[in-house]
């Protein structure tokens, strides 16, 4: 891959304080050690299989693929992971990582929630302290998972700061590494902020694409012609693209949300409307006004609504290998009730946005073209927030 | 090589950090040349982020501040043009890599230049990734302050051995803010800086006492002070230039007291 001393093209990098670096370098020379280590990968592969149930399954969506009338549509089960999520891949692995180094302690940002759920699921397996910082706004559109996570014994810290959404609770996990960081190991959620974490979060996500290349071969005898993601930092369209990369007839297609659409402010399209920057330990595409300030980005998913993106999705569009596209609230509401209805299968909010541009392009392609959409978590979490989006009050 | 060694010419140097624009431009005129009358050697002009990473919560709400009053990179350019009339210390701008990234690191730095700034700080740049901005600092006569903190240990000499300016030694773990304790050894931070450099260096973080700025500047070059002397603007606004004035002072005579007896450590190879 392009990827070379922590970047990807002009992409990456390790713009933290000092204070972090040896942090960091440290981290990087553990992961170079384990990633390789046999008996790392045994306890790992131990862990996913039997805690969190993988191989999560690639499912035919026949009734879709019917309705829709073009494409074969196949869904990628991560919502049926442990936790309702593709989070616990990542954190499962950091997790065992951090144990490695002798870490007690995990921090953690979360948006939606989902990572922060795993994070705190991880800390309870292993007996590690948590700690996740959440948007104060998010606390709110996400009131449940907050339960979830203090259920399984790890502190919520709401962060008031900025726009009080994602951004600012990475922005306050960081500050607090630089706190503590002698027993703390900062679990980051997506693939994103400085170097070595974008690798570290890819790699452990990259199962998702090893799995689907090994089940759409075993039921179609043939590579997918689209693989569809949708993309807030990028953890699960990585790893839905990382085995594909290298495989250019497979079309590699990130959904970012467009929130009210990508014309006005309330959008967090990062490919669509932001330019080259540096923020959050990395260099990428960010959301920003002409004099480099964060935008207060906003989309209905607490989950995408982040200014920036990783840093090797950034390197994949400037090479124009995967395509990036943005998705309405609007759009992605409509997908969350048509594969509900459609299927019975009720997606996150974020996955919806992938969904709906399946929905767009399968009526267009042959039907003997195969398209796999990733369900990166379980949509029960967003249930009341859409109510309220179609003018319903449920109390959750 | 640019104005900064002066600052360290009359021993030890006193370093104020205040974000321009909080509450508005003009208090920060005034603000700055209170600064010089009453002992500053090298003021830190800080250019509000919207997202600081590595400020505590008083740094952060004095950028939001700034920025909610309308405070924009080029006026403040243009405020320093307005300052550069009658100020004569050396000043180095404290920003994130993205303000100066964003507006294009040569038309910041050759605008530095032409303004007469005399260099730059950016915390979230680290050693490893210095050199695009570094290069840009050089053609232009700026110097890029390099960061030392409590957990450089190893990197120490790497650092201080590429080292231009001054070497900000960052006292504490976390970020910026008023701490009642600094209980790094700076001391030994600062003899492995002299054994690798012949850099200045001052000490910054968590100072806001006389007691504190004394012992500070006692083991090292210098103190620099920010989140107090916000504080102070927060509490006065537009009628805090005298405030911060008379505090400056207070700060600047402890470390004069005896400064002297002080010599032997900070010279001290």
């Amino acid at each position: 891959m392009a990827e070379k001393n922590g970047r990807f093209g002009i992409h990456g990098g390790q713009y933290i304080p000092e204070t972090l670096m040896n942090a960091v370098i440290e981290l990087e020379a553990a992961y170079h050690h384990y990633k390789d280590d046999a008996e790392f990968n045994a306890e790992l592969t131990e862990l996913l299989n039997e805690y969190a149930g993988r191989p999560s399954r690639l499912y035919y969506a026949k009734k879709m693929t019917e309705d829709l009338g073009g494409a074969k549509i196949y869904l990628k089960r991560e919502d049926l992971n442990h936790t309702g999520a593709h989070k616990i891949n990542n954190v499962l692995g950091q997790a065992l990582l951090a144990k490695k180094m002798g870490k007690t302690r995990l921090i953690a940002e979360t948006g939606a929630g989902q990572h922060g759920v795993a994070t705190a699921t991880a800390a309870a397996l292993m007996g590690l302290e948590c700690v996740v910082f959440m948007g104060e706004e998010d606390t709110k559109r996400q009131a449940l998972n907050v339960y979830r996570m203090r259920l399984l014994g790890a502190e919520v810290i709401p962060v008031t700061s900025g726009t009080g959404t994602l951004k600012d609770a990475v922005s306050e996990a960081m500050r607090e590494w630089t706190n503590r960081i002698s027993d703390t190991h900062y679990c980051l959620g997506s693939v994103m902020g400085p170097h070595p974490f974008p690798t570290i979060v890819r790699d452990f996500q990259a199962v998702i694409s090893k799995e689907i290349r090994e089940q759409i071969l075993e039921k179609e005898g043939c590579l997918p012609d689209a693989v569809i993601a949708c993309v807030g930092g990028g953890s699960n369209a990585i790893g839905t693209f990382y085995n594909f990369i290298n495989d250019k007839e497979v079309r590699l297609i990130g959904c970012e949300a467009a929130g009210r659409g990508v014309d006005g402010w309330e959008t967090a399209a990062t490919i669509a409307t932001g330019r080259p920057g540096i923020f959050h330990g990395m260099k990428s595409y960010f959301c920003q006004d002409k004099y480099g300030q964060i935008a207060p980005v906003y989309s209905i998913s607490a989950g995408l609504d982040y200014p920036g993106i990783g840093p090797e999705h950034a390197w994949l569009h400037d090479i124009g290998r995967a395509e990036y596209v943005p998705v309405t609230d609007d759009e992605a509401v409509n997908a969350f009730e048509y594969l509900s209805r459609t299927e019975g299968i009720i997606p996150a909010i974020e996955s919806a946005h992938a969904v709906a541009h399946a929905m767009k392009i399968a009526p267009q392609m042959e039907k003997d073209k195969v398209i796999v959409i990733t369900i990166s978590g379980r949509g029960d979490k967003d249930c009341a927030a859409i109510a309220r989006y179609r003018g319903e009050e449920i109390s959750e | 090589m640019s104005r900064i060694k002066e600052a360290f010419k009359n021993g030890k140097a006193f370093i104020p950090f205040i974000t321009c624009g909080d509450p508005d431009l003009e208090t920060t005129i005034k603000i700055v040349r209170a600064a010089q009358e009453n002992g500053a050697d090298l003021i830190e002009l800080g250019i509000p982020f919207s997202d600081p990473t590595a400020e505590g919560p008083v740094i952060q709400a004095a950028n939001l501040r700034a920025l909610t009053g309308g405070v924009t990179t080029d006026k403040i350019f243009d405020m320093v043009r307005e300052l550069r009339k009658d100020v004569t210390v050396p000043m180095v701008f404290m920003t994130y890599a993205n303000v100066v990234f964003s507006y294009g690191a040569d038309k910041f730095l050759s605008t530095c230049r032409e303004i007469g700034m005399d260099g730059l700080i950016l915390p979230d740049v680290p050693f490893e990734e210095k050199a695009e901005f570094d290069a840009v600092c050089r053609k232009y006569d700026q110097d890029l302050v390099s960061l030392i903190a409590p957990t450089s240990e190893n990197r120490i000499a790497m650092i201080a051995k590429e080292a231009r300016g001054f070497i900000y030694i960052v006292s504490s773990l976390g970020v910026t803010g008023v701490r009642s304790e600094i209980t790094t050894d700076i001391g030994a931070m600062a003899r492995l800086v002299k054994e690798n450099s012949s850099v200045p260096c001052a000490v910054g973080f968590g100072i806001s006492r006389p007691e504190q700025a004394k012992k500070m500047a006692g083991l090292s070059d210098g103190a620099i002070v920010g989140s107090a002397i916000i504080k102070i603007i927060e509490k006065y606004g537009r009628d805090a230039a005298p405030y911060v004035g008379e505090y400056i002072k207070s700060m600047k005579d402890a470390m004069r007291s005896d400064a002297a007896s002080e010599e032997a450590v900070c010279t001290a190879e």
